[in-house]
């Protein structure tokens, strides 16, 4: 794939992603809003429910590439020399890879 | 060519004065950079929540400390801002509110919005 076509894809992802995160933040608040969790087994149950981890997991796929796109963006404007470039990108990439996993595994273990 | 290096030449952030839609552009990257760096805590209470009782609890206390409502209020306003500056991203892509007149407002009511609604949220949530 071209570098433009790359970077169009990037345009893209970042602005279907932006579109589930705001729509899921707003769901967020809404729900919150009429159903505060009342305890530790209220909070459980919503979290365990397979609704509640479909969402949430689309939720944080979502989140961890829209800030990989971003964070991408200023990096590569405000960092030059390669090297530190590069071990910048790679910290923030494998920070967000790390962070992915970790949420898999919450909520794996939430709903077990 | 030589036009081209000339100028972004004077790049002194302190005497540079930006119009107001550059400054809900770079507020727009300040606040994402902050939700970035939050990321990682989200999810420690995310995980320190749901796996006992005890680590519930926890979470709520650590929630009502003084220091923690700050960054809180600082990521509230990061959350507002990015959302209106977002949807007023969007909204130019499909060539609504181009016009330097429009978006110069609809700047500004982004940047007054953001504001309202964090403390809005403080009130409600954090106080």
């Amino acid at each position: 794939m071209s570098r433009k076509a790359s970077g169009f894809r990037a345009w893209l992802l970042q602005r279907v992603s932006a579109i589930y995160l705001a729509l899921y933040l707003l769901y967020l608040v809404y729900h919150f809003s009429f159903n505060p969790p009342a305890d530790y087994a209220s909070w459980h149950a919503w979290l365990a429910q397979p609704v509640t981890s479909i969402f949430m997991a689309l939720f944080f796929s979502s989140l961890l590439l829209h800030a990989w796109i971003g964070v991408r963006d200023i990096i590569i404007d405000y960092i030059h020399p390669l090297a530190a470039r590069l071990l910048t990108l790679t910290a923030v990439a494998l920070l967000l890879v790390g962070c992915g996993f970790w949420v898999i595994r919450i909520l794996v273990l939430v709903a077990l | 060519m030589a036009s081209l290096n000339k100028r972004l030449k004077y790049l002194n952030l302190i005497k540079i004065r930006l119009p107001i839609t550059g400054v809900v552009s770079f507020a727009h990257r300040v606040s994402g950079l902050l939700m970035f760096l939050a990321i990682p805590f989200l999810i420690y209470l995310l995980q320190l929540s749901s796996a006992s009782p005890d680590g519930y609890q926890l979470t709520l206390e650590y929630l009502s400390h003084p220091l923690v409502k700050l960054v809180t209020l600082v990521l509230l306003w990061s959350v507002s801002h990015h959302l209106l500056a977002g949807i007023r991203f969007l909204l130019i892509d499909v060539d609504i509110g181009v016009e330097k007149p429009v978006a110069r407002m609809s700047a500004g009511t982004v940047l007054f919005l953001s504001i309202t609604l964090s403390l809005l949220f403080v009130v409600l949530v954090l106080l």
